[in-house]
């Protein structure tokens, strides 16, 4: 079989290191891959494929790798699916797992579908979800996939590990630590600017690893650079992502001792070198899968990088010259090489193999692998006129390894990503760097390559079961069915065979499986056009994506001045945006219903306090001020006078409702604005649109003082007697302080402004003072208040208080099709205006319609309340509205002429039970005179 | 991300940016002169060119500024940002 060599690798042998493989242990080195460690145990057989469960083995040594999924387990969480052991360096008690097998590896009983792999052609799934079998679908294939496919589990437990990220800047950054990178990086520095080199790998030095001659010359390179302070080497960080002005990307693996796993690095380089090599191509007879069949080059870097014979006796299929330096490196470690099969009818280095005793059949191929769970031998047959091997005259040669040298894919997803154009260059048998954008260079092969037999030629020899895609299970034979049915573009045929479309991206299959489809219709490869390379190159981790962004540190919370206070009295709190609100204050043994109506019951009687400093407030200051809001929101604003507040709308151009408010005038050139909770940043987005580019004549100015200000609502018929006693410089008298009055004030001593509004249609203020004196007026109000009775409430109870008396909540009775007219509210704009944005639209006919959908309200007829969004119906008919809001005491909805209905009986949808039957009435159900409000 | 040249800034991220649509668009001095057709154009008639774009960006977690872009919508390369009040720069070849 295989194994360790006696000497030799860059492995380090001093360092054994011990890990276990489905639950048996083995040995391997410091420098062993999870792969190569597994190849010096003897274990080819590693997982099980995608569709098919056909047992795989190992085919590539790097990224690459469509085969070798294992499931890492690093104990406490840290289990990780899907890992590609050709990139697992090893490391002492690693735990790996095979995965998608059961009841074992070897033994595996859904590989029986693989006898039945005509029940998955091509394009299974659309024709199973779009034809008759549509039932059968849900009854028998849903319950039978799941079973058997997908890949490894998914972790069950929070990831533990910490994430990083990192922004950098360079001259140059170069991607890949190969020869043509390692020149490329040492010729940057010597200019003097900051070079950052990447490689995915956890040691630099590309090919170079490979051929021992060069071990000297790569140790120098490397020193060179590390002398240089202003040269960063990042092995293991894999450039994934390639953007527009050279902004690139990283995913380094650190997996440091103290938690912290993987960084993002975010790179913006003035220039970027590509120096990402080729990947070597497969060649696709029958069997190309069975453990034991191997990329050449790969077994080559096996044997010479670290010290792995991947077979005894190999056997190689050879359409381009690297593979012969494959098959004499391994036999110059001690493996036998039965035959090199060259498809090509006289390559130029068959001599030289002859001349190291090797057998070379000129013009042969592959018609089949043998052996079970690994190879045991080919049938090697000379091929027939179209390319394909002659079945009638194969012969059989033992072999344990069976080697693929199909030629060279330049590596180029990076620079396809950054919108650089691939052209097809027919010398070089690939697609090269055609327009480079500017700032990006592609050096060494992945610039292009020695070509040997076209890839068309070896495609149209294929087998019709070879596989192309390793990981998704697509063949030949997928490939020509597709083009039958008709999908001729390759964007089509990928996503109908799912050809490169596994997270290998495609790597070993893409190329081939174009070239399958280009000499299936006969028609030259560009033809044929090229998939579209997107990002992650390889597949990252959400954690490197989210970085510390994550858990309680996902997006900014904001918190009130008064959250604290709230905090410690039990409140149960909501997210409002990035706002958290108390929502209502429970007593022992209270649900939310009971604390809500409690709540409401003291409002309503006596006197609540709420938080509001949530409100969005916007100063607007200058000598036009007036004149800008008057522009701006419906409302007259030039005949506010000083130490008086109005309602404020603000519409969009296109005459919907986008905003509500109050716009109070604290002087001639001063105004206190306020909008809803979640508004506030729009709002001001777009005031500041108009000022600068529609209104720039004229001087006023916005700032935000939403933070600013805490504001204290006191709500209720003592609201008055409660805050009276505490506030200075303001007489607050019915007479001398009316509904929408304002002022500026001492409240407990501190300067503030005082505000007579209502939002719950009580006697109301809003007491606002710097946001740091908020919690001691707060307190001293609250201590005062319990001689009145007083309650805090949440946001629950001012939402059922203020749905009660029918005021509405932008977004909740608005949804951007909603006019001032439509809630009833036309009113609020001020009649004489010539012009205010979205008054025009306004007048357009749709929304002088009368049956537009308007608010009313909706009173229960059988006492059940609907639920908020519920369509309101007739009879079969169609929609005719929605309820907007529903509480015990008072229902809103948006219906269809509305105003005009009152009386009438309307169903509200139930998704449980039958239709609830409502009453149209009016918006209003709690003092429609306004007595209370101005009281 | 793109590295976009606020007009007062300098060179700044593009997460530091809005796109606030096309440029030029001006608002009717008379709204009420306008017909439902050209009130309609106003509100709802945007070029979409795969090529230059003339378009407005406000550097809103910056300055705060209002600004113009020419800017490729294929490419994404911007051949020049200016102020409102700055003459329109040419379409590059």
């Amino acid at each position: 079989m295989s194994g360790r060599l006696p000497a030799g690798g860059r492995i380090d042998r001093t360092r054994p290191l011990r890990f276990t493989f489905d639950g048996r242990g083995y040995t391997g080195y410091a420098g062993d891959t999870l792969a190569s460690a597994l190849l010096a145990n003897g274990v080819h057989l590693v997982g099980r494929s995608f569709k098919y469960h056909r047992p795989r083995g190992i085919l590539s040594a790097g990224s690459e790798e469509p085969n070798a999924l294992v499931e890492i387990d690093r104990g406490g969480g840290r289990r990780e699916p899907n890992v590609r052991a050709t990139m697992v360096p090893l490391v002492d008690g690693l735990v790996a797992r095979s995965q998608n097998r059961w009841p074992s590896l070897r033994l595996d009983l859904a590989s029986l579908a693989g006898l039945a792999a005509p029940l998955l052609p091509a394009g299974f799934y659309y024709k199973t979800f779009l034809g008759p079998g549509r039932e059968a679908w849900h009854r028998r294939w849903e319950p039978l996939i799941r079973r058997m496919a997908g890949l490894g589990r998914a972790p069950d437990a929070p990831d533990p590990d910490r994430y990083a990220n990192r922004y950098a800047h360079a001259e140059v950054l170069v991607i890949g630590a190969g020869p043509a990178g390692l020149d490329a990086a040492i010729a940057a520095a010597e200019q003097g600017g900051r070079v950052i080199l990447c490689d995915e790998q956890a040691e630099m030095g590309g090919s170079l690893l490979a051929d021992p001659a060069q071990w000297d010359r790569l140790a120098a390179m490397l020193a060179t650079l590390r002398a240089n302070p202003r040269v960063t080497l990042l092995p293991r960080t894999t450039a994934f992502h390639h953007g527009l002005q050279n902004f690139v990307s990283l995913a380094q693996v650190l997996d440091r001792p103290d938690g912290l796993r993987e960084r993002l690095w975010q790179v913006r380089a003035r220039r970027v070198v590509l120096a990402t090599g080729a990947i070597e191509r497969t060649i696709p007879f029958a069997g190309n899968d069975r453990p034991g069949v191997m990329l050449a080059d790969a077994a080559r870097t096996y044997a010479a990088r670290y010290g792995v014979l991947p077979g005894r006796r190999v056997v190689a299929s050879v359409a381009h010259d690297s593979g012969y330096d494959a098959a004499f490196t391994l036999q110059d470690a001690g493996e036998t090489v039965a035959a090199i099969l060259d498809l090509r009818a006289d390559p130029a280095r068959a001599a030289a193999a002859e001349a190291r005793g090797i057998t070379v059949l000129r013009g042969h191929g592959i018609v089949g692998t043998r052996g079970g769970l690994h190879v045991t031998g080919v049938r090697a047959a000379p091929l027939m006129e179209g390319g394909r091997p002659d079945p009638v005259r194969a012969r059989d040669i033992a072999c344990d390894l069976v080697l693929m040298a199909g030629g060279w894919t330049p590596t180029l997803h990076l620079l396809s990503q950054a919108r650089g154009r691939l052209r097809w260059d027919e010398a070089a048998d690939a697609f090269l760097p055609g327009d480079l954008p500017e700032g990006i260079t592609c050096v060494g092969s992945c610039a292009g390559t020695e070509a040997g037999l076209p890839i068309r030629a070896i495609a149209a020899g294929a087998a019709p079961g070879a596989f192309i895609d390793h990981q998704n299970d697509v063949t030949a034979k997928d490939i020509a069915l597709a083009l039958r049915e008709g999908f001729t573009s390759i964007e089509h045929v990928k996503r109908y065979t799912t050809n490169g479309m596994a997270t290998d991206q495609g790597k070993t299959s893409n190329m081939l499986g174009l070239a399958v489809a280009a000499a299936t219709l006969g028609r030259a490869l560009p033809e044929v056009g090229l998939t579209t390379f997107r990002p992650p190159y390889t597949p990252v981790t959400f954690g490197t994506l989210a970085g510390r962004a994550r858990g309680l540190d996902f997006e900014p919370i904001r918190r009130a001045p008064l959250h604290g206070w709230a905090e410690a009295q039990g409140a149960v709190f909501e997210p409002v945006g990035q706002w958290m609100r108390a929502r209502y204050f429970p007593r022992a043994g209270e649900d939310m219903h009971a604390a809500v109506a409690r709540e409401c019951r003291a409002v309503r009687a006596a006197v609540g306090m709420l938080d509001a400093s949530t409100l969005g407030k916007i100063e607007v200051t200058g000598p036009d001020a007036a004149e800008f809001l008057e522009r701006t929101y419906v409302n007259a604003v030039h005949s506010l006078k000083p130490g008086r507040s109005r309602y404020a709308l603000l519409l969009r151009e296109d005459g919907f409702v986008f905003d509500d408010g109050i716009i109070a005038r604290l002087a001639p050139d001063r105004f206190h604005v306020t909008t809803t909770t979640g508004g506030a940043a729009r709002v001001l987005h777009m005031l500041e649109d108009y000022r600068q580019t529609e209104f720039p004549e004229l001087r006023v100015w916005l700032t935000s003082t939403t933070e600013h200000w805490g504001v204290i609502a006191l709500q209720g018929p003592r609201a008055r007697d409660l805050l009276a006693p505490h506030v200075e410089g303001l007489d607050l008298s019915r007479e001398a302080f009316p509904h929408m009055a304002c002022g500026a004030a001492r409240i407990c001593g501190i300067p503030g402004l005082v505000f007579r509004a209502s939002f719950t249609g009580e006697l109301g203020f809003e007491v606002n003072v710097p946001a740091g004196h908020a919690p001691m007026v707060w307190e001293r109000l609250w201590q005062d208040g319990q001689r009145l009775g007083v309650v805090a409430y949440g946001t629950e109870a001012m939402h059922v208080l203020r749905a009660e008396k029918g005021y509405v909540i932008v977004g909740q009775e608005t949804d951007g099709t909603v006019t001032p007219d439509d809630l009833g509210y036309g009113w609020a704009i001020g009649k004489a205006k010539r012009d205010f944005v979205g008054k025009r639209s306004l007048a357009r006919p749709d929304m002088q319609r009368t049956d537009r959908l308007q608010l009313v309200g909706l009173k229960p007829r059988d006492g059940r309340v609907p639920d908020e969004g519920a369509q309101l119906v007739v009879g079969e008919g169609p929609s005719q509205g929605h309820v907007t809001s529903a509480y015990d005491v008072a229902v809103l909805g948006l219906l269809r002429a509305g105003r005009s209905r009152m009386g009438e009986t309307i169903l509200a949808t139930s998704l449980d039970g039958a239709p609830i039957p409502l009453e149209v009435v009016p918006p209003v159900f709690l003092d429609p005179k306004g007595e209370r409000l101005h009281g | 991300m793109l590295l976009i040249r606020c007009p007062w800034c300098g060179d700044r991220a593009e997460l530091e940016f809005r796109h606030c649509g096309e440029a030029h668009i001006v608002r009717p001095a008379d709204p009420s002169a306008q017909s439902d057709a050209e009130w309609a154009e106003y509100l709802y008639l945007r070029e979409n060119p795969r090529g230059w774009h003339r378009e407005r960006w406000r550097h809103i977690h910056g300055c705060g500024r209002f600004f113009n872009a020419l800017r490729h919508t294929g490419t994404d390369r911007f051949a020049a940002t200016y102020r409102a009040e700055d003459p329109r720069p040419e379409i590059p070849e």
